[in-house]
């Protein structure tokens, strides 16, 4: 009667700490160059070197620039950042997949089409969105540098077991409705920190009918609800999505492998802390408004007014659209719109880049928006190439961009200015996260694309 | 830093704001130092809300209100959500603060507090709205975090709650060790798990 997730958790546990937490062994480590300087530094100044440097991945993407990548970075500070990590990986002997290698992009696009994120694995990661590692039936979770330092050190990590949900969603999903219209809706329904304190198993037969793609951009925004991660248990589609990947086992090793991956799914009688069940057909594409990714609306409906708000959330509601200059009540379609970004570990797979040019081919990008396309790695921009997807956009007045994390969190030049709106398919729109004052809308790829095509807030079902 | 945590009695600084995310705490642009000086995470703590663009103070920013100060940050509910920034805890150390109270944290920030030997507080929605009406009544209020009895106190009200801090936890922030002190003797444990 166990959840998948006390499965893998628990045959991961070296020890229950008296009176603490779990000594969790994990498998996979990857980090970027924002997150891991000081635990490095914390080695030195403890003179230890990295217990399982083999189990360590390493690459940059937040400091990385979208264009001239063969150059050295402009920015010294961002530079100095991105040097650190190639140096630090080579002292200590880890993999680095530096700006212009072939494998290098996001970490959460590389892990998966690398196939160093497997299932039944423990993956850490010191960024939040760690849980993306989840779509392929592995515990995924972001970490802070000390817990990276930890993991370093010792392959372990100290982590109290958080509790248990599934939440089911059943049915079929209706036209333009994505998987990130799926996590906004969610997000909306539970809040931002509906599930914090839980990991979630996605279950139901929408969440089993989405692609891997999909699965990825699901299990990547769990943390917006406050879930440390969020997983799907791995199928057939799992399989065959990582067969023949670099680091998926080979010949032999992938039968035995496959054979035991199929024993990962939660019991028929497991015990989840909390079940939740929707239904596919009630979730729209979505759109945010405000200033956490749980202010969300159905794209063609209406900001709640104040009286929807609760008396103590008031004042951060009001806070909120001051800073989007949007008022109480107000529909959002029509509005116009400054930028539209596709690309980061929520949107920035070859899936995206296909949804997003089945609204522009054809069509021309409209004109005062600037649009930045970046792919997710250089797998994805490869991809994009072969399968002619580059020419169809070009020919509608879009670029690609070279990978990276771009206008999601305004580390790198890509940033959004202030005052301007942004149609993102990013996964935050907390003030100034892409550029000091700018104004964020989440949505999908397809609400991006129509967006980009008219320049206003647009119902992407009117193209399909 | 790491610290020996007892008794900790102070003022306090009020942000009633609920969900209060990492990128306010820290924005992502000062997260480009390559080292851990808690002074630079301290000094551009909630940055954004606390200056404006040409560097001048933001008036009625709680940080730049006189009346306020104090080694306890009392914060609405949600507090430390978004990215899993460990800056956002070097910042909030940084700038001096010990104890963050709330009636809710974000799971990774409060671990990050943890780690970076800054108490994270849990009290009920019914204290911290009596806390906050307290400070706002009389920003000379002082609060009493007792470690080893895990209580926490509104001085002004004598209203007092348990709060939660497991075991190990708890030594570890009275002794001033951390979880890396702890995984370092474990060796034998984890190859013994690696050969299972």
């Amino acid at each position: 009667m166990n959840t998948l997730f006390d499965k893998i958790w628990d045959s991961h546990v070296v020890q229950h700490v008296e009176g603490g937490p779990d000594q969790l062994y994990i498998d996979r480590l990857y980090c970027h160059e924002v997150t891991t300087p000081q635990a490095f530094d914390g080695l030195r100044a403890r003179g230890i070197r990295c217990l399982r440097p083999e189990k360590i991945f390493c690459m940059p993407d937040h400091n990385t620039p979208t264009e001239g990548q063969d150059r050295p970075i402009g920015d010294p500070v961002s530079r100095r950042q991105v040097d650190a990590l190639a140096a630090n990986a080579a002292e200590f002997g880890l993999t680095h997949y530096g700006m212009m290698d072939p494998d290098n992009g996001i970490i959460h696009v590389v892990g998966p089409e690398k196939g160093l994120s497997l299932p039944g694995m423990t993956i850490v990661c010191g960024d939040s969105h760690t849980s993306t590692h989840g779509a392929v039936g592995a515990v995924a979770f972001g970490i802070g540098t000390s817990e990276v330092e930890m993991v370093m050190a010792s392959q372990c990590i100290l982590q109290q077991k958080p509790k248990s949900m599934r939440i089911r969603i059943e049915g079929d999903l209706g036209k333009g409705v994505t998987a990130k219209d799926m996590a906004l809706f969610l997000m909306n329904r539970l809040t931002t920190s509906g599930a914090t304190g839980y990991f979630v198993e996605y279950a139901g037969s929408a969440v089993r009918s989405l692609s891997m793609e999909g699965r990825l951009t699901l299990c990547n925004l769990s943390i917006e609800m406050g879930a440390r991660g969020g997983f799907i248990a791995p199928d057939e589609k799992t399989f065959a999505y990582l067969k023949g990947r670099d680091y998926a086992p080979k010949g032999e090793d992938w039968d035995k492998a496959v054979s035991a991956w199929k024993e990962l799914r939660s019991d028929d009688d497991a015990v989840f802390d909390r079940e939740i069940a929707f239904d596919a057909a009630d979730i729209q594409p979505m759109i945010t408004y405000g200033t956490n990714p749980g202010m969300g609306i159905p794209v063609g409906g209406s900001i709640p007014s104040l009286a929807d708000i609760p008396a103590e959330g008031r004042a951060s509601f009001c806070k909120s659209l001051e800073y989007m200059g949007f008022q109480p009540g107000e529909s959002l379609l029509g509005k116009p719109v400054d930028y539209v970004f596709l690309g980061a570990c929520t949107n920035g797979r070859i899936e995206d880049f296909r949804a997003f040019a089945s609204i522009v081919a054809g069509r021309r990008k409209a004109p005062g928006v600037e649009a930045w396309l970046v792919p997710g790695s250089w797998k994805v921009s490869r991809q994009i190439a072969d399968e002619g997807l580059d020419k169809v956009l070009e020919a509608a007045g879009f670029r690609i961009r070279q990978p990276g994390c771009s206008a999601c969190l305004a580390m790198n030049p890509d940033k959004i200015p202030a005052g301007k709106y942004c149609v993102s398919t990013s996964n935050r729109n907390f003030e100034g996260r892409q550029g000091p004052g700018s104004r964020t809308l989440l949505a999908s790829p397809l609400t991006a694309a129509a967006a980009a095509v008219t320049g206003k807030i647009t119902d992407p079902r009117e193209f399909l | 830093m790491k610290q020996k945590f007892n008794i900790i009695e102070s003022t306090c600084v009020p942000l009633p704001l609920e969900n209060v995310d990492t990128d306010q705490i820290i924005p992502a642009r000062f997260l480009k130092a390559t080292t851990r000086d808690e002074s630079f995470f301290g000094e551009n703590l909630f940055r954004d809300w606390r200056y404006n663009p040409d560097g001048s103070p933001v008036k009625g920013f709680v940080l730049n209100d006189p009346r306020y100060g104090g080694e306890i940050l009392v914060a609405g509910r949600n507090f430390g959500s978004g990215s899993s920034r460990e800056h956002a805890a070097w910042a909030i150390a940084g700038y001096g603060f010990k104890v963050v109270i709330s009636s809710f944290f974000a799971d990774i920030h409060k671990n990050n507090e943890l780690n970076n030997f800054v108490l994270p507080v849990v009290v009920s929605p019914e204290f911290l709205a009596q806390l906050f009406e307290s400070i706002e009544a009389d920003p000379s209020t002082r609060v009493r975090v007792d470690v080893p009895a895990q209580t926490v106190t509104n001085l002004a009200t004598g209203m007092c709650e348990s709060f939660e801090l497991n075991p190990y936890k708890k030594y570890c922030l009275m002794n001033a060790l951390d979880d890396i002190d702890f995984l370092l003797l474990q060796k034998d444990r984890i190859e013994a798990y690696e050969k299972r």
